[in-house]
């Protein structure tokens, strides 16, 4: 037996009315605490939410749970022991961090320009490992907030060769510490060139891969477009660099611009964004990833020596008042002895004045700035650390998103405690 | 235009107040007389010489000097390439120089964290709040006369009052204040451990 049943059908706009009138009575805004232990944080960012249903009115962006006190341990250390604690600051791309604080006490000395061409060549090979090993993860985990954890395990694949080719450098995977103030701690060695060019090419199809899983997937492009978005004179006002600059529009890659190491010899392009959104920040890192395979393919053709260094080419400055002498050298020469001997106790003798060196580092620009008074420890040493000049931006960055923006915007941004916080 | 040409164009403009331009390894420094002025100087530089791009600001503790603080300006301009680095002494009875924050919004968290790390205060500022070290903290770390094994403060050395899960059990340490060789991780059972901290559950530094 049917039963029939009156059903009222509400006018939608007057009910749509009644919400947005409560709304304004109400006016109430929710403070939600972001961190410091989140996992779209990457580490320990705190971020304090201030939230209009889901919409974020106000983002007060708290840092410094990592602070170390780095700049403070530099001025107590020589030069030379101060390298392993540049392995802490951006900890995915160490061997980036490593050259950039070689190449500043270098200019500190006057030597940044005449170091031998094959520690260039292994400089900035290493910078550029570090540069695809840094955006990797950066990819990785970034797709993994937003929900494609495929890509997350494809990255980490990768990363791990670099992790092995950075221990076939270094001997650490992590810890690299593999510069030293006027050359390496070591030549790479003979099949490290094989092994790079074996790993570029199993690095293109997984390049390939990635592309195929983000670049056109619908769900990415939705999420990306249109975010955060960062326009040029904003981004050269909050001082941002790296990809998160060029993804905004400006021409500038201190690669091209300051030419440092052998850059000028090698021929590579830069990414640049148009829109300044997280989309366009996702492509500038993609490409950056396919320029450095570039670098590299070029650097293992022209290396100085070629793989296996018959030649005998140097890999460090031939002072021996800055590197250290062979230690059969120091066994049986008096010079040599004393020499290391000074070097080890009192540290590389800089001359007093103040340098500022900026490295392009996969986060951002790295800037040292030391001033110095003369004898083996900095005076000051400050960290430009890009990563703490890029969260600076997020105050302005959050507001109007929605909450399930956050972590697309933070993974967009690419930045790492460790380096922020010093 | 180089940037020791848009240096004197700022002498140029502002005299007396500013030292000649010195240089090494090619780069440029200006020293500004009266750290008052650094406010008009940067406007000038951003509005008139293009530097558009603030790298960095950092601060130099001259420990037993006068002035003490040195306030390390880096400019950028992007258009141009060219780099310049504006210097400025603040006495130690001040410790207060006008803020640039106006002219470049990146300023913002640099000031805070000179601020935060040696105490020297930047007027016209909205939001001078410590950013590394936790509000509240007494010190300014970076400063010559802090050492660096640190200071006791007044707020607690660790985050945690409860009883950690494994306390006592192998490589774990106390929680407490002191410092890491009180701390030490193969002393199961402190003689003088705190009543409140080593609980109950402990017996014969074992667990129960």
């Amino acid at each position: 037996m049917a039963t029939v049943q009156d059903i009222e059908i509400p006018d939608s706009a007057a009910r749509a009315a009644a919400i947005e009138e409560a709304q304004d009575i109400q006016g109430e805004r929710m403070v939600l605490n972001m961190g410091p232990s989140h996992p779209a944080t990457h580490g320990v960012l705190r971020i304090v939410l201030e939230l209009d249903g889901e919409v974020i009115t106000k983002a007060d962006p708290d840092v410094g749970y990592l602070h170390r006190g780095d700049e403070k341990i530099a001025e107590n250390m020589t030069y030379t022991q101060f390298i392993p604690y540049t392995d802490r600051l951006d900890y995915l791309a160490p061997l980036a961090n490593n050259v950039a604080y070689a190449l500043a006490v270098e200019k500190l000395l006057g030597i940044h320009d005449k170091l031998p061409p094959r520690c260039q060549y292994i400089r900035v090979m290493v910078s550029e490992l570090a540069r695809i090993s840094s955006h990797l993860l950066g990819l990785g985990a970034f797709a993994m907030d937003t929900g494609a954890v495929t890509v997350f395990l494809l990255t980490f694949t990768e990363r791990e060769k670099i992790y092995n080719l950075a221990e076939a450098a270094s001997g650490a995977r992590l810890t690299t510490s593999y510069t030293r103030i006027g050359g390496l701690m070591r030549d790479v060695p003979p099949t490290w060139c094989d092994q790079v060019r074996q790993f570029l090419k199993e690095f293109a199809v997984a390049l390939a891969e990635a592309h195929t899983l983000l670049t056109r997937n619908r769900i990415w492009v939705d999420r990306l477009r249109d975010l955060g978005h960062i326009s040029k004179e904003m981004a050269i006002d909050y001082g941002l660099s790296g990809p998160n600059l060029r993804g905004s529009g400006v021409e500038w890659d201190l690669r091209k611009n300051q030419p440092y190491l052998c850059y000028q010899d090698l021929d590579f392009d830069i990414a640049v964004g148009s829109a300044g959104d997280c989309y366009d920040r996702y492509l500038v890192r993609m490409e950056e990833m396919k320029q450095s395979m570039r670098i590299l393919e070029q650097c293992c053709n022209k290396i100085p020596g070629g793989a296996e260094n018959k030649s005998k080419e140097p890999i460090n400055v031939a002072d021996g008042k800055i590197t250290l002498p062979t230690k059969e050298k120091v066994l049986t020469s008096m010079e040599e002895l004393i020499h290391q001997f000074m070097l080890v106790t009192e540290g590389v003798n800089c001359p007093p004045g103040e340098v500022y060196f900026g490295h392009e580092n996969p986060k951002g620009e790295l800037g040292f700035y030391i001033n110095s008074k003369g004898g083996g420890t900095p005076y000051r040493l400050k960290i430009r650390a890009p990563s703490f000049i890029n969260l600076s931006i997020l105050g302005e960055l959050m507001p109007g998103a929605m909450i399930s923006d956050v972590p697309v915007i933070l993974g967009s941004l690419d930045f790492v405690m460790g380096e922020s916080d010093r | 235009m180089s940037a020791l040409e848009s240096a004197n164009k700022i002498k140029a403009k502002f005299g007396a107040l500013i030292a000649e331009p010195t240089e090494f390894r090619g780069e440029i420094s200006l020293k500004i007389a009266d750290a008052e002025q650094i406010f008009e100087v940067c406007n000038f530089a951003k509005r008139q010489l293009g530097f558009d791009y603030l790298v960095d600001i950092s601060s130099v503790d001259n420990y037993g000097e006068d002035p003490r603080w040195t306030v390390v300006y880096h400019l950028r301009g992007i258009a141009s390439g060219e780099e310049l680095r504006l210097k400025t002494d603040v006495s130690e009875e001040k410790s207060e120089l006008p803020s640039v924050l106006p002219v470049w919004r990146t300023a913002n968290w640099h000031e805070r964290e000179v601020y935060d790390m040696m105490g020297i205060r930047f007027s016209g500022h909205p939001d001078l709040r410590r950013i590394l070290m936790w509000e509240g903290y007494p010190y300014h770390p970076l400063r010559k006369d802090f050492p660096l094994a640190g200071k006791p403060s007044d707020l607690p050395g660790v985050a945690f009052t409860q009883v950690t899960p494994m306390e006592g059990g192998p490589f774990v340490t106390l929680p407490s204040s002191s410092d890491s060789i009180a701390r030490e991780p193969r002393v199961r059972v402190p003689e003088n451990a705190d009543p409140g901290i080593s609980d109950k559950r402990l017996v014969d530094g074992k667990l129960k």
